[in-house]
């Protein structure tokens, strides 16, 4: 099996409102249940907000720390999942039933070979 | 023992290369050795068979000799400890070491080159890349790429299929009609940048048609119960077998309506048709079917005036109905100017938002001439010289422009 990392984009700013969100979380979970059920489920996050992030850089005298996000934009990775799955077919077919119930962007990105392989 | 001319190493090279590769993809589950390995291959053969004569199977040979290349490199490798050469070779392993269905092999092998996962561009280069043997150079030169753009590409493009594992495999039943659609999309996009030119050698992009109609013929071959893929077979010969008319001796673009009509390639026309009929006894039509069954209508009329233009009109109803587009009610409105004239056409063409396509000025100006309304005609004509790359379009355009403007009366009528 091959390990895929499932990035959920979300724009930035207040979240939808709660009958909308709560209609969302409902339909993550299942897909999360689901997930496990197949035996595909390996981690799960959801993470704070963008501007909760701080960056470190090396520099030639030490460690620069900056307040907010690596990438400025407009969307930022909200939640990520790591899946197993036999090959990219499979793995897509996480992503689009991920992406069909949160109605947000999914970046499926290979684990390196070795982990967990 | 006959000499063996390289013509006939080179025709086995064209034929042979993909169903090669296809199997060499199998055994070893890496692009990369199997590319190699072919082309070690054929290599010894360049050297043998002009001494040696073709063998019974040429194919066979080519593809038992790369095979054992293959082994016998990734041993080296695999003693010098590396790890890509080891899961090559474990691959190869459980393998059966018979050819195996390799019809299927290469069909998998197409569905992975034009997996949705891949850029469209990327699908072609691939596509022309594994299946049908073109080198890098040649593709770079018939996309006008610089060649070291078109060997990243492609090198970036195995290293996904290989890391993120894109598999080598028939999609099922319920991805079939979405991933073949891919599929019949790279192969006509192969045919028309061959076709239409829309810029670079001319030489090559010949060589384009002719690949892509390779690989429709394989594709219907391999797949013999979907329609549409007899449909694309037959829009590509029916299309290809106007090419002789098309331009004239000094490469001017011909119009349909102009063409010599003798010059068609009769033969190509009726492997066309006779594919259409099959068709539509089958009863199952889609975009690519009717298209070529409007292509059938055209070839069918021995003079332009002949044309049945109220069975074409009514074909574009059809396709409009299943695959609706501008670029398809567009070409509808033309066959509207045919059976109502050119002001109910211009009314549909006026309606459509395809301003940065020069065929949609092209067609406005045409309608406009035939109105009377030549101020306007000539401005759409500049309309649709600015807007293409390709010369002999814009001489073609510049020509037509030229016709009916207004001239001195010394100059004499337009000749129509």
């Amino acid at each position: 099996m091959k390990q895929y990392l499932l990035s959920v984009y979300q724009p930035d700013g207040d979240p939808p409102p709660p009958e909308v969100l709560e209609k969302v979380m409902q339909d993550v979970r299942a897909w999360n249940t689901e997930l496990r059920s197949a035996d595909a489920w390996v981690f799960t996050a959801g993470l704070h907000a963008p501007g909760t992030a701080t960056v470190l850089r090396a520099k030639d005298d030490g460690v620069l720390i900056t307040d907010g996000p690596f990438v400025e934009g407009k969307e930022h990775v909200g939640g990520f999942t790591i899946i197993k799955a036999a090959d990219l077919d499979a793995a897509l077919e996480w992503a689009r039933k991920l992406t069909l119930v949160t109605t947000l962007p999914i970046e499926v990105r290979p684990l390196r070979d070795g982990v967990g392989d | 023992m006959p000499a063996v001319p390289a013509s006939d190493i080179e025709h086995v090279f064209r034929a042979e290369y993909g169903r090669a590769v296809a199997v060499l993809v199998r055994i070893f589950g890496d692009i990369d050795v199997a590319e190699e390995a072919v082309q070690d291959a054929f290599t010894t053969a360049v050297q043998r068979w002009p001494a040696s004569g073709l063998p019974p199977s040429p194919a066979g040979w080519i593809i038992t000799t790369a095979r054992n290349r293959a082994i016998d490199r990734l041993r080296r490798e695999v003693s010098r400890e590396d790890r890509h050469a080891q899961a090559a070779l474990l691959h190869a392993d459980g393998v059966p070491t018979r050819e195996g269905p390799v019809r299927d092999d290469r069909l998998r092998l197409i569905f992975t080159c034009c997996h949705p996962a891949l850029a469209a561009s990327v699908q072609v280069a691939l596509t022309l890349r594994l299946l049908g043997g073109l080198t890098t150079a040649e593709i770079a030169r018939a996309f006008l790429i610089p060649e070291p753009t078109m060997a990243q590409r492609l090198v970036r493009a195995k290293g996904k299929i290989r890391d993120a594992r894109i598999p080598y495999r028939i999609p099922d039943e319920a991805d079939l009609p979405d991933r073949l659609g891919a599929v019949l999309a790279v192969v006509y996009l192969i045919f028309s940048e061959g076709y239409a030119a829309s810029s670079g050698d001319r030489l090559v992009r010949e060589d384009l048609c002719a690949e892509a109609i390779r690989l429709g013929r394989l594709l219907a071959e391999l797949m013999p119960d979907e329609p549409e893929v007899k449909g694309l077979l037959a829009l590509m010969l029916l299309i290809e077998a106007r090419r002789p008319a098309r331009t004239t001796s000094d490469g001017a673009l011909v119009l349909l309506a102009d063409q010599d009509r003798r010059r068609w390639d009769r033969g190509l026309i009726a492997e066309g048709q006779d594919i259409v009929r099959q068709c539509l006894r089958r009863g199952r039509p889609g975009p690519y079917q009717i298209q070529a069954a409007i292509n059938a209508v055209h070839s069918d009329a021995p003079v332009a005036a002949a044309t049945d233009w109220p069975q074409i009109l009514q074909l574009y109803d059809q396709l409009l109905s299943l695959a609706s587009s501008p670029v398809v009610a567009l070409n509808r409105a033309v066959a509207v100017a045919e059976v109502e004239g050119p002001s109910a056409a211009l009314a549909l063409i006026d309606g459509l938002d395809l301003d940065g396509y020069h065929l949609f000025h092209a067609i406005r100006a045409d309608m406009l001439r035939r109105l009377g309304r030549d101020a306007e005609a000539e401005l759409a004509y500049e309309a649709a010289i600015g807007r293409t790359q390709n010369a002999a379009e814009r001489d073609f355009l510049r020509r037509r422009r030229q016709a009916f403007t207004p001239s001195p009366p010394s100059g004499g009528p337009p000749s129509s």
